[in-house]
């Protein structure tokens, strides 16, 4: 079984080596067809803000259990400005670049579990999960 | 660098303007290369160690390495012909035997060194380049533009979408539609395993530019997972024509053109039908 992995997302080339690691595990893990593209879909949104909006940072790539069902938890995090209203952030269309906003709200949505933690001025830590069926 | 002139640097002047073919011809000897090449760079030189000012010198240095890297030629002989001068020169200076021309080479062989030097750094700079050229080209090969029909262009895209192909498919796709005069586009992304927010911005964008451009371009090949994906982001295609396959978008443009699609093959067998 694949062990955990810590990748760094430095550059546009790193965007497209997380989706394809998370790829990978996605398949390892059992999810669907519909489910593993989510989840790189998912990671290369939060891959790309994290090079976007925080100026890189890196993304920690881990199966996990629970019971009997297995799961992907991907974990990045980075020491950028950090986001100061988390509900705004969170807001379909809401951004401070000039994407479409919907990067943040839609990974909540594409994954099972979302967590996102801030500190404004230190960085930003974001977990999501998504279970096999 | 004037004022700062002395005696020897004037005695290396004085030896390489009195032994000028002899100097050139041990140079291009040693150095392995035309002797064409080097005898504007030899005049230059000459020159610049009489009025102080290397700018002429490293403009042709410049060339001179630029021109080897394109060439494909391995940068120690580059910067082998140019360190090449030192060893003439100094057959000269030993020759003469006078020690103050033998002072003058001390400084004229530190002068070599720093434009051996520059010549190596813009050998390097150019072969980067062409390297970053080589890239931007295969870029451009993977994003064929294809003209399906007489006023139909598509682009299929295969692989992962990073913005920067996504960029060069849309200005490809935009000089295509001018260059044939199409009025439809249709970008089929059947091969690209995910879009996400950034790619779908520019899929997006690219309609919109056609548009302006007064033609009409759908998309196609949104496989069941990247529509579930689109969906659950958010992201909304608005009144942009998507359809499941390049065919169906192929043959929606057809329609739109005026072009009328009859199936035949049932006609064919009525007419065999009839032969036997
Ligand atoms: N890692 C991060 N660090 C700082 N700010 C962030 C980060 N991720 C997202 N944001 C903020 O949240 C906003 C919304 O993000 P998102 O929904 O992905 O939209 P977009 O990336 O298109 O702007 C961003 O514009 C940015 O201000
Ligand atoms: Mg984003």
């Amino acid at each position: 079984m694949t062990q955990p992995r810590e990748l760094p997302i430095a550059g546009n080339g790193d965007v497209v080596l997380v989706r394809q690691h998370v790829r990978k595990v996605a398949v390892e893990v059992g999810l669907s067809l519909v489910d593993q593209t989510k989840v790189v879909t998912a990671a290369s949104e939060l891959a790309r803000n994290a090079l976007v909006h925080a100026g890189g940072g890196r993304v920690r790539i881990e199966i996990v259990h629970n019971g009997v069902r297995q799961g992907l938890r991907l974990a990045f995090s980075d020491e950028g400005p950090g986001i100061p209203d988390v509900q705004q952030a969170l807001t379909e269309g809401w951004s401070t670049g000039n994407g479409l906003g919907l990067g943040l709200s839609g990974s909540r949505r594409l994954m099972d579990e979302f967590e996102l933690v801030s500190e404004p001025g230190e960085g930003t830590v974001i977990t999501v999960t998504k279970w096999a069926r | 660098m004037t004022i700062s002139t002395t005696a020897a640097q004037r005695r290396i002047e004085d030896l390489l303007g009195s032994h000028e073919a002899q100097t050139l011809k041990r140079w291009q000897e040693i150095s392995e290369t035309p002797a064409d090449e080097l005898r504007e760079l030899f005049l230059a030189l000459r020159a610049a160690v009489g009025e102080g000012d290397f700018s002429d010198v490293r403009g042709l240095l410049a060339d001179f390495s630029r021109s080897r890297a394109r060439l494909g030629l391995p940068p120690a002989q580059t910067s082998r012909a140019v360190f090449g001068l030192k060893e003439a020169v100094y057959e000269l200076v030993e020759a003469d035997g006078d020690p103050e021309a033998l002072r003058g080479y001390i400084w004229f062989s530190k002068l070599v060194d720093d434009l051996g030097l520059f010549t190596f750094e813009t050998y390097s700079a150019a072969r980067e380049k062409i390297i970053r050229d080589q890239a931007e080209q295969l870029l451009e090969l993977s994003t064929p533009v294809v003209k399906l029909w007489e006023g139909i262009v598509a682009v299929p895209l295969i692989g992962t979408l990073d913005s920067a192909r996504t960029q060069v498919v849309m200005e490809k796709l935009l000089q295509m539609l001018v260059e044939t005069g199409s009025e439809h586009a249709v970008i089929d992304i059947t091969g690209v395993p995910a879009v996400d927010t950034e790619v779908a911005q520019h899929l997006l964008k690219t309609v919109a530019a056609a548009r302006l451009m007064g033609a009409e371009c759908s998309i196609s090949g949104i496989s069941p997972q990247i529509a579930h994906t689109i969906v659950t982001l958010g992201i909304e295609f608005g009144d942009i024509v998507t359809k499941a396959t390049l065919a169906d978008a192929l043959s929606h443009a057809l329609q739109r053109s005026g072009v009328e699609l009859r199936r035949e093959s049932s006609a064919r067998i009525a007419v065999k039908a009839e032969r036997a």
